[in-house]
């Protein structure tokens, strides 16, 4: 059989054929890829304006940021936004995606709709929205007076929801560190719950309808109540399923930057910059103001890192707990 | 449940007792389950209104003349004020002031500055839809122009994602060489990495490369799709070596056997490619409004945000110009909404 073997042979190819096959992608990869990301890397030791490399500058613009306010409350922003989204997107997309994993009728027709707005551009999604949220003629207030509500500002809401609580509730004083988010950035984090609960509904979805149908019938002949079943069966069988969402969930939320830019403000990021997200930050340092490139990318690399972090903590923690 | 001591000549009263029982509990038990299908129909009742209400309110909107806008309580259907003309006509008008006890009303007309007075009876609300403010709004950017760009700018994305992910992937899959699972190692890395961090420097290589403000700029860089290479590659490890043996055997060269068997084999995977390739470039926004400046180029979303933020207070046309920018991807979506949710799910794609 030595023409097999010669045929077996054939399989390792010179690194030129290679070559021909890889070249296309590769040259894209490298150019707009592997270099900008090296780049990015060493761009934060440099001093660029507009484009143009003025000066090695070493670790001074980190420690500029480690002294940046602004830098520091666009993170907290952040931070808050991340907390608001992931939490609530993932318990409302797990309760839709449980409610239609029942003998439902019409499931393709309630799954069609949940998907939509994920389909639909976020610039579009955003103008909407800020629409629905005008403080004087949105859809939002009129709903809120028809049940007896109080119209509220939203998007021009600068002032936290702990704080607005409290002096609901009548207390006149509130500790100035525990204003929380904007109502504003909360708007925010309403259209993003809205925009990204269909993906989360498919995926979870797909997740429930791969649990094997005999461990739900092995629990209803030993009597399981639902409440048991779900968290005894369908909950430890979906942790893949879970951690998957709460990542990807996570990791697209800190990259946050179209509602932003176009719900908030003029300026971007108000009222009184309590919306200024960290991309929307390095956007505004980059290419805005002056065009301070360096910084930018500064900032560039805190976001990489934390996400990356990010990503391994919650691996390390979640992992533990997934049932593969 | 009951008691298998229970005397025999109780035995047949002690069975109906049951029975009558075991209905009861199976009643209570149905009607239960009829409550809690309820609550569950009711809980998604809620869901799809949420979800739609927004699109609603957007097509509503954009349907509605500047007037009704100020409105409030605002119409869910677009309604406007009618009055008849001397000549029997009716013609829409906007509501200037009214007099509750002369029963008269002021009105003036849509499309003039005529002010007269009616009696309040003579004015009538009717539905009517304001499907000139599309053209309105098409009208006061370079909408034709954005619509072309997007165009232009997916159909050369997809393009250039097929061949360069189908030729990369047949590499990583079928061919062995040297360092090829470092290499596909160190291109899975790299998607990790989001967009923002090299946003920077990518902009610095293309103003190098001239390239800002032009097609290219906005096209060339997504040539290459990493997570599609993923894709594929993996599909193509799915299609048995013998296969591959028996073609080379019959003569047939490796290009042609990508060509004539592989692809042909991997339609599932190449439409989710285009698809959420598609979707990817429609809506793409950051990378755009940084590289381009002038309305030459500029894509769809680019120029919908412009307008969005020139606009400001026209909200009907600007509803109008949301609704005609996201009409072709939702029209497309009622269609395949199968594939298109399936291909979105499996690239982690959320737009």
């Amino acid at each position: 059989m030595i023409w097999l073997e010669n045929l077996r042979r054939k399989k390792f190819m010179d690194p030129l054929t290679a070559a021909f096959y890889l070249v296309p992608a590769g040259i894209i990869v490298v150019t707009f890829r592997m270099v900008p990301i090296a780049s990015a890397f060493i761009l934060s030791f440099f001093d660029v304006k507009m484009g143009r490399i003025r000066g090695f500058v070493g670790l001074a613009q980190y420690l500029d940021l480690f002294r940046d306010p602004t830098f520091f409350s666009s993170l907290g922003t952040t931070a808050y936004y991340v907390a608001g989204v992931v939490p609530a997107s993932l318990f409302l997309s797990l309760l839709a995606a449980v409610l239609l994993n029942q003998k439902i009728r019409a499931l393709g027709f309630y799954r069609t709709v949940f998907f939509l707005p994920v389909v639909t551009s976020l610039v579009a999604v955003s103008m909407v929205w800020k629409w629905i949220f005008h403080p004087r003629l949105g859809l939002l207030n009129y709903v809120f007076e028809v049940f007896g509500g109080n119209a509220m500002l939203w998007l021009e809401e600068p002032r936290g929801i702990f704080e607005m609580m409290a002096s609901g509730l009548g207390w006149s004083w509130w500790p100035d560190g525990f204003v929380g988010p904007s109502l504003a950035l909360i708007a925010v984090i309403i259209v993003a719950i809205w925009r990204g609960i269909g993906y989360n509904i498919v995926i979870f979805l797909a997740g429930l309808q791969n649990i094997p149908d005999q461990y739900y019938e092995a629990a209803r002949i030993d009597g399981a109540n639902p409440r048991g079943v779900f968290w005894r069966v369908t909950w430890p069988l979906l942790s893949p399923t879970t951690f998957y969402v709460l990542l990807s969930t996570t990791i697209t939320s800190f990259q946050v930057f179209t509602q932003i830019y176009l719900m908030t403000g003029p300026p971007v990021g108000g009222p009184m910059g309590t919306t200024k997200v960290i991309v929307y930050y390095l956007f505004e340092k980059g290419f805005d103001a002056g065009g301070n490139m360096g910084y930018a990318s500064a900032v560039a690399l805190i976001l990489f890192l934390i996400i990356l972090s990010l990503t391994l903590v919650q691996r390390r923690l979640v992992e533990s707990r997934v049932y593969y | 449940m009951h008691g298998g001591a229970a005397g025999r000549g109780r035995t047949g009263r002690m069975e109906q007792t049951a029975t009558l029982h075991d209905r009861e509990l199976n009643a209570a038990y149905r009607v239960r389950r009829g409550v809690g299908k309820a609550g569950v129909y009711a809980a998604l009742a809620i869901g799809v209104v949420l979800m739609i209400v927004p699109f609603w309110w957007m097509i509503s909107t954009s349907l509605k003349s500047p007037l009704e806008i100020l409105e409030f309580p605002p119409t869910w259907i677009p309604t406007g004020h009618f009055a008849e003309r001397a000549d029997g006509t009716w013609e829409e008008v906007y509501i200037v002031s009214q007099d509750k006890e002369a029963g008269t009303t002021d009105v003036r007309s849509v499309d003039g500055d005529l002010e007269r007075t009616v009696t309040s009876s003579a004015v009538v609300d009717r539905i009517r839809f304001r499907f000139r403010n599309y053209a309105e709004a098409w009208s006061q950017a370079p909408f034709t122009r954005y619509y072309f760009n997007t165009i232009l700018i997916t159909v050369f994305v997809v393009i250039g994602v097929l061949v360069t992910s189908s030729l990369a992937a047949y590499a990583f899959a079928r061919m062995k060489f040297w360092g090829r699972d470092n290499i596909f190692l160190v291109f899975l890395s790299m998607m990790m990495v989001p967009q923002p961090v090299y946003l920077v420097p990518s902009y610095i290589i293309l103003v190098k490369l001239g390239w800002i403000d032009t097609y290219q700029a906005l096209i060339v860089p997504w040539f290459a799709h990493i997570f599609s290479i993923f894709l594929l590659r993996q599909h193509f490890k799915t299609i048995p070596d013998d296969l591959y043996d028996a073609a080379i055997i019959d003569g047939c060269s490796r290009f042609a056997f990508l060509w004539r068997v592989m692809l042909p084999l991997s339609k599932a995977v190449l439409v989710a490619v285009v698809i959420f390739t598609i979707v990817g470039t429609w809506n793409s926004f950051l990378w755009p409004l940084v590289m381009t400046n002038t309305p030459e180029v500029r894509p769809l979303q680019v120029g919908l945000a412009r307008f969005s933020q020139e606009q400001g207070t026209s909200h009907e046309l600007m509803m109008a110009a949301a609704a005609f920018s996201v009409a072709p991807l939702i029209i497309a979506y009622f269609f395949a909404q199968k594939q298109i949710i399936q291909s979105m799910a499996t690239s982690g794609l959320k737009g």
